[in-house]
């Protein structure tokens, strides 16, 4: 497969923690979202979050990202701690970050082109001529040159997901997170985004992090691995030392076992009484 | 009784909670006044807003205006003041109904669209996907918007006015056979700049920040479902409607009143 201009590097450099959560607590009305959670994501590796649905994952990003407030706990990003950032110091860091969004979120009145172009036009001064060649080595990159002049209602969805990937790198950002990529994707478009993302890890000064349930793809490019239950890691290692974990939770999760720690049924009443109409 | 009145008292607090969200959201992107860099945003949605309501204002001013020189001289002529047909049509037009009439139709016409496309593209995660790429929807969205709504509504409701003149003097003094001269001097006479144009003016500029904020608002505040957006964009056509009829009251009062 050809990545275009990207060029894998031969070894990473692993300067320092990139992103530093401590103690975050954080509530969605009388829900617990995390309590207690603290991880740390280091420079220019792939880091992958993951856990079953509803443990708050894109929640998770969306308070690295500043658009969340904690309710207590620390985020701290390139070393700013994001929820006490003001607006214009939050719209400065986001500049060094990318994320890729599940539903792609491309700009529907936008061209493939403009999408990609967008953040450089407002961000920049560069000529036009130099905005053309970057965003057109952007969509080199994802395979999609060919589409630049395409609107996004006219892509499949494994094609949005790699226009939204160019966008997001269209700021070269030090910093880029993917909520869900693999999700709703053929096993084509799938392998294609599994192979992107860990080339330009390999290829690019980037870190990235990565939110997942698809628990192959993720462990197969990833350096290192967070398990989010219940508000908290509950386990966290490399993806070689967590397929030896023998926690009953992360056996469940990794195996795709449907019942277990984490219960098949939504909390009920007895399903005979439930039948009955007997109220307990 | 006491269930009816923490009902009550819900949702008091979360209208009140709203309204200082919506002064918040206002307030932060009319401080972003428009840049240099923004001016083509700017003039886009001044051709959104505007220009694509002007078929809406011209059709709607045309009929309301013929209807109106039709009801004047049915009365008029009784007591043989025809030719007052066309300063009292131009009073009613310049005074209220082309600021009130034209508010309601752009809450109708360009409200709804507004709070439905920032509704979808909240649904759609386009405005947290701005908000990431360190571009704030405040003013690249937000702000435009209102200052669109700000500058349009005075010259639509002028359009409005004109142009229900115009059909006003059609019916009256091409099919009627008003006398023109009685019918265009008595208009010229009476007719004063600042208290008729100038305070119809400034109803509509009140009218179209109100009904832009509305209208911004709701689609950002908007449920990110098909419901939400539905019923944010119902939201913006009840909340401008009342709230234009209601401030036209106190603007009259405030403007015209020596009671």
């Amino acid at each position: 497969m050809n990545f275009g201009h990207f060029v894998p590097r031969e070894t990473h450099s692993i300067e320092s923690i990139l992103i530093e959560i401590e103690d975050l607590v954080y509530c969605r009305g009388d829900s617990v979202i995390f309590n207690g959670l603290s991880m740390n994501v280091p420079e220019n590796q792939i880091t992958s979050i993951m856990g079953p649905s509803g443990t708050g994952k894109t929640t998770l990003l969306r308070l690295i990202g500043g658009q969340l407030h904690p309710e207590s706990g620390q985020i701290r990003v390139m070393g700013e701690n994001v929820s006490t950032l003001s607006r214009a110091g939050l719209f400065e860091l986001r500049k060094k970050i990318g994320l890729l969004f599940q539903s792609s979120a491309l700009f529907t009145d936008l061209t493939v082109f403009e999408n990609v172009a967008f953040s450089l036009r407002v961000h920049t001064k560069l000529p036009e001529i130099l905005i053309q060649n970057l965003v057109l080595m952007k969509l080199n990159s994802v395979g999609l040159r060919g589409a630049r002049d395409l609107m996004p209602r006219q892509l499949s969805g494994g094609m949005s997901r790699r226009v939204a990937l160019a966008r997001a790198l269209a700021m070269d950002p030090a910093l880029i997170m993917y909520d869900e990529p693999f999700t709703g994707q053929d096993p084509i478009a799938m392998g294609v985004v599994v192979s992107l993302i860990k080339a330009l890890n390999d290829a690019l000064p980037i870190t990235s992090l990565l939110v997942s349930h698809d628990i192959k793809e993720s462990l197969s490019i990833s350096d290192y691995v967070y398990i989010i239950s219940d508000g908290r890691v509950v386990a966290s290692g490399s993806p070689e030392v967590l397929s030896g974990n023998r926690s009953a939770k992360v056996s469940q999760f990794l195996q795709g076992l449907p019942d277990g720690p984490v219960p098949f049924h939504y909390p009920s009443d007895d399903f005979v009484n439930d039948i009955l109409g007997v109220t307990s | 009784m006491i269930r009816l009145l923490r009902i009550l008292g819900q949702q008091a607090l979360y209208r009140f909670a709203q309204i200082g969200s919506a002064t918040i959201m206002w307030s932060s992107a009319l401080s972003n006044m428009p840049r240099r860099s923004d001016f083509p945003l700017f003039v886009s949605q001044m051709y959104v807003i505007g220009v694509k309501s002007l078929v809406l204002i011209v059709l709607s001013a045309f009929s309301i205006g013929a209807v109106l020189a039709l009801q004047f001289y049915t009365q008029l002529a009784r007591f043989g003041a025809e030719t007052t047909v066309g300063v009292g049509v131009a009073m009613v037009l310049l005074r209220e109904l082309g600021p009130v009439v034209t508010a309601l139709l752009f809450a109708g016409r360009a409200g709804s669209a507004i709070t439905a496309e920032i509704g979808l593209m909240n649904a759609t995660d386009q405005l947290s996907s701005m908000e990431m790429m360190g571009v704030d929807p405040l003013r690249r969205i937000v702000a435009p918007r209102l200052w669109a709504g700000f500058f349009c509504m005075p010259m639509l409701a002028l359009i409005f006015s004109a142009v229900g003149i115009w059909s006003s003097a059609l019916v009256g003094v091409d099919w009627l056979g008003i006398e023109s001269v009685g019918f265009w001097a008595g208009m010229l006479d009476n007719v004063e700049i600042w208290e008729d144009i100038g305070k119809g003016t400034v109803k509509s500029v009140v009218f179209g920040v109100i009904v832009t904020w509305i209208a911004v608002f709701q689609g950002y505040d908007s449920e990110p479902t098909s419901e939400g957006i539905s019923s944010a964009t119902t939201r913006t056509v009840i909340f401008s409607s009342v709230a234009v009829l209601t401030l036209d009251f106190f603007l009259t009062l405030v403007m015209y009143g020596d009671f």
